[in-house]
């Protein structure tokens, strides 16, 4: 059943490759001037090339290129394939047609959240999951009684993202053939020098933008071929820091930040549902097929949430990092905040956070007590957070196909 | 005649905090010690020209950080030094590091099976679940369930709070934990062999059931629940020795006015109208104080040093009835130099940590097969660790001091083979062969640096630390013995059958191991008796 004989390849002396060099990293190193780097995963990747603000700017302004290959990624391919992924996931996935990409969150029995990602459907019989979190055994013990056969392919694909207002306009200088038909979400295969890339619409910076896989030996020519194609628009790899400020004006939430894979989580109650996420619209309890969590969130929606995520448009300038949040000024502590930035597009001071119900409806008002240093000083000041419903940043163009040139 | 507040009676790490404590409240304390050294299982000596053994104990994790900062043990010498590493040797030649790092430890999982890599994480956080239930109770007095006094019931209600607090489906996996065995506990998460072993070893340790008997699963808490500097099941080593944890403790009595005597040995617990009133030594002298403090296991304090008329039938009985069956020998080796070990990649961190050899639950199970014949295993567990990688001072330059720990070997000899011979010299002497040879195995270079050999079976242990059958723990570490049970029912709350007696060593919870915590909670009971302010710490918390 279940192919996991993939450790045939590590030798015993694995032990002294610390660290692992995605396939872009050679190409990567040419542009790194200040030497930010951390783990993800088994590979190290970049927290800033040069300077956030260049990289955030190469996001909203022109095209950027983020390495994604240390995210997990697995193949999962069988009669079953449709069946499993809909047992595992609370979407509908018989909705996601082949050529499509679903943005899918799975849960433990308790309905709690282990992780989010994307969900490929690359055949009628086959997908690839996308996560942040390691899934392997969360799959394998998913996947009994199903005939599908899966296996982790993280190292198997070189995978980096391109987004920004003008990569629609390089993909089609490099001579990938109707590829602005392309709609937010979908997906398909296209030749790249003698072998196949595989693009998708998807991103996460909430911009035009694509996410492109290869196999690692062709991962230095894709990234040549894009330079080569973007010479005139300004393209440059952007490290984790500029993702991170794209990603909280965009509104979406980071594992392992904005909410604990509930399998990790120690203590009680530091779950959460994804009722509790704002994720609704994500859960099919009528899907017609039984999945994990469900009983759990059936009954969540009759006995009510513990949380509600809120995005929160905070007055003044000062970030509300690590604020507690209060139903008013000097109240009750109703919760936190748990990203935060100065959103440079949006020209705002943003935060997403969670809040006890039943506050935080969209429209209310919570309060955050923020503490900030300046010059070993500490201040803090009270700031009026208003709760919205759409992301900070959310340009037509995202959306609009075929994308406009710049 | 001196006259003194308390007499401790053993110098164990545990009687040693005790005293401490005590003093540190005022009290004028001594504590007799039989043997000429302290530190009963908590010991280092040099036996053997330039080389330090830790004799018994070997490594540190469970000691009690509230007290080693309460007590200043690091001003008085103490130095507890992290642990890297380590592996458990396959009998194919292959093996499974464990390193530092958690991705190439992670890798190095995946090499033996890529699922048990993922659900190793899921392992370790329920393992931190279960740590964080039973890690407050640590330093704090087991409440008597059958007792309604305000203090019990506000100890049962914080347990049942702690219960609640686990959620309901982790209480029911909780409760399953207590009583399953480490095998099928194990099974629940991994199916590589090597892996399960590899965790099993710790809950067999100085126990006498095998990793498919019920109950060993809490052992293995019992050995992931301390930490170092805040990492919750990390173990290290004390710098020159296990000795040097009693050293500091020592310094730390002396420092508060207390005393010890070595070489005396305590004769029996003087009782007078249902009051403790001091003890009689082995040479005849007497020193009195109106509160005596037992460091012995329960079997020794109430079968050895006191009048079972003192004790009275119920204890007498219940002492009996304590088990404490040795199962567990210690071989410590002075090596003419690094011992190789053929499968472990040259130059890697690996020999740095425990070095395990079993690598089955099978293999452990016929172990323990042997034991239960009245024998030692022929194919035995053992842990083996080099401290003198890191630790300069307890071996000459380029020489090494090799700790190994060994599952498992009987208190009596009693299996066919040996003819109705209990342990001699010759057969003490075997065990160490069957446990050299098993390290030749895996190590062709050992035999030729080994310099010098201490073997101790459970009756060397006993003799030298008073340990009753050699059990490590002061008493084995079972449901029926923890908590409000440990030792017994009714007293588990450290005060003895009379008046101003009090028991202060590992038989007492929270058990075995070098913790400090029973020689804690004791002193905190004595001073709450004395009404005077208590000095002991409490923990800390990790919420
Ligand atoms: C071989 C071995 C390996 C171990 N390995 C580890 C380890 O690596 N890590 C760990 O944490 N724990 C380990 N343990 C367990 C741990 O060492 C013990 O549980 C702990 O040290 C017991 O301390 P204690 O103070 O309660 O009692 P003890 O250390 O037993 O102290 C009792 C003291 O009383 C003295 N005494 C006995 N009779 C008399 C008498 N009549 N009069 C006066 N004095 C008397 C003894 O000589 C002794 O000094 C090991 C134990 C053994 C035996």
């Amino acid at each position: 059943m279940n192919n996991l004989a993939q450790n045939a390849g590590i030798k015993q002396d694995h032990y002294l490759q610390t660290i692992k060099k995605t396939p872009f990293y050679n190409r990567q190193k040419e542009w790194d001037k200040v030497n930010q780097w951390h783990r993800w995963g088994e590979y190290t990747v970049c927290d800033v090339f040069e300077s956030i603000a260049k990289e955030y700017f190469a996001i909203r302004n022109s095209a950027s290129l983020f390495d994604l290959t240390p995210m997990s990624k697995y193949r999962i391919k069988g009669p079953d394939a449709l069946a499993f992924m809909n047992r595992l996931v609370t979407r509908d996935m018989s909705k996601i047609k082949v050529g499509r990409v679903a943005y899918v969150i799975w849960c433990d029995d308790a309905g709690q959240v282990l992780d989010d990602g994307t969900i490929f459907r690359l055949g009628e019989n086959e997908y690839r999951l996308c996560s942040q979190e390691r899934q392997l055994e969360i799959l394998k013990r998913n996947a009994i009684g199903f005939d599908v056969e899966f296996w982790e392919e993280t190292d198997e694909v070189a995978a980096i993202s391109f987004q920004g207002p003008v990569t629609c306009r390089i993909l089609r200088n490099m001579g990938f053939s109707d590829v602005e038909t392309l709609k937010l979400f979908d997906l398909r295969y296209f030749d790249f020098q003698g072998e196949q890339i595989l693009i998708s619409r998807t991103g996460f910076t909430g911009d035009l933008g694509y996410e492109l896989m290869v196999s690692p030996d062709k991962a230095e020519a894709l990234w040549d071929a894009i330079f080569e194609a973007g010479k005139d628009y300004a393209v440059r790899p952007i490290g984790g820091n500029a993702l991170e400020l794209a990603r909280v004006e965009a509104g979406f939430l980071q594992a392992g930040v904005d909410f604990l894979p509930a399998n990790e989580t120690i203590r009680p109650g530091c779950t959460r549902s994804p009722y509790e996420l704002g994720m609704h619209w994500l859960v099919k309890l009528d899907k017609g097929v039984t999945f994990n969590g469900r009983r759990a969130l059936i009954n969540e929606q009759k006995n009510g949430s513990r949380y509600r995520f809120v995005k929160l448009d905070v007055e003044g300038n000062k970030t509300a990092c690590n604020a507690y949040l209060f139903d008013r000024k000097n109240g009750k502590s109703i919760g936190a905040t748990t990203s935060t930035a100065w959103a440079p597009s949006a020209k705002k001071n943003v935060a997403l956070g969670y809040v006890e119900m039943p506050h935080g409806k969209s429209g209310d008002v919570v309060w955050a007590e923020i503490y900030y240093q300046k010059e070993l000083k500490w201040n803090r000041v009270w700031a009026k957070c208003l709760v919205v419903d759409k992301p900070f940043w959310d340009p037509e163009r995202k959306r609009l196909t075929p994308p406009a040139d710049f | 005649m001196k006259k003194y507040d308390a007499i401790v009676i053993g110098a164990g790490h545990n009687g040693l905090t005790n005293a401490a404590f005590l003093a540190k409240a005022g009290l004028n304390v001594v504590v007799v010690e039989k043997n000429d050294y302290i530190g009963g299982a908590s010991v280092s000596r040099n036996i053997h020209d330039d080389w330090t053994y830790s004799n018994c104990s070997y490594v540190c994790s469970l000691f009690r950080p509230e007290i080693y900062r309460n007590l200043e043990l690091g001003k008085h010498g103490l130095q507890i030094i992290n642990i890297g590493g380590g592996a458990t040797l396959m009998e194919n030649g292959d093996f499974l590091g464990s390193y530092e790092d958690h991705e190439v430890s992670r890798r190095e999982l995946i090499r033996h099976s890529p699922r048990d890599a993922d659900a190793y994480d899921r392992f370790s956080t329920d393992m931190a679940k279960w740590c964080r239930f039973i890690r407050p109770f640590l330093l704090r007095t087991p409440a008597d369930p059958t007792s309604f006094r305000p203090r019990d019931i506000q100890e049962l209600i914080y347990l049942g709070r702690k219960f609640y607090d686990l959620g309901q489906k982790d209480l029911h996996h909780f409760l399953r934990f207590f009583t399953a065995s480490i095998s099928d506990y194990l099974d629940q998460y991994f199916e590589s062999d090597v892996l399960k072993a590899s965790l099993a070893g710790s809950g067999i340790i100085g126990t006498g059931l095998g990793p498919m008997s019920p109950g060993t699963a809490y052992v293995l808490l019992h050995h992931y629940m301390g930490d170092m500097d805040g990492s919750v099941g990390s173990w290290g080593f004390a710098r020159g020795g296990m000795g040097s944890i009693a050293n500091a403790l020592a310094g730390s009595l002396k420092e508060h006015g207390g005393e010890i005597r070595t070489g005396q040995g305590v004769e029996q617990i003087i009782v007078k109208n249902g009051k403790a009133t001091g003890v009689a030594l082995e040479n005849g002298d007497e020193i009195h104080a109106n509160i005596v403090v037992s460091n012995l296991d329960a079997k020794r304090t109430f079968l050895g040093i006191m009048d079972p008329k003192d004790a009275g039938e119920k204890v007498v009985k219940a002492a009996k009835n304590f088990k404490s069956r040795g199962s567990s020998g210690k071989v410590n080796i002075a090596l003419n130099g690094a011992p190789r070990f053929d499968a472990l990649p040259q130059g890697s961190d690996l020999v740095n940590g425990f070095i395990h050899v079993t690598d089955s639950i099978e293999r452990m199970e016929r172990a323990y097969d042997d034991w239960k014949a009245g024998t030692w295993s022929k194919d035995p567990y053992l842990d083996m660790l080099v401290p003198t990688y890191a630790d300069p001072t307890m071996a000459p330059p380029g020489k090494h001091f090799m700790s190994v720990f060994v599952q498992y070997c009987p208190s009596k000899l009693t299996a066919a083979e040996h003819n109705g011979e209990d342990w001699t010299d010759k057969t003490v002497t075997a065990f160490g062969e069957t446990v050299l040879n098993q390290i030749s195995k895996y190590s062709t270079n050992f035999r030729d640096l080994v310099e010098h050999v201490e073997v101790r079976t459970p009756r060397e242990i006993e003799a030298e630390i008073g340990l009753t059958d050699g059990n490590i723990f002061q008493g084995e570490l079972t449901m029926d013995q923890l908590m409000f049970n440990r030792p017994f029912p009714g007293y588990a709350q450290y005060r003895g059958p009379v008046k101003g007696m009090y028991m202060c060593g590992s038989s007492t919870h929270p058990g075995g191991g070098v913790m400090a915590a029973p020689g804690a909670n004791a002193a905190r009971e004595i001073l709450l008796d004395l009404k005077r302010p208590n000095t002991v710490p409490e923990d800390e918390g990790d919420d």
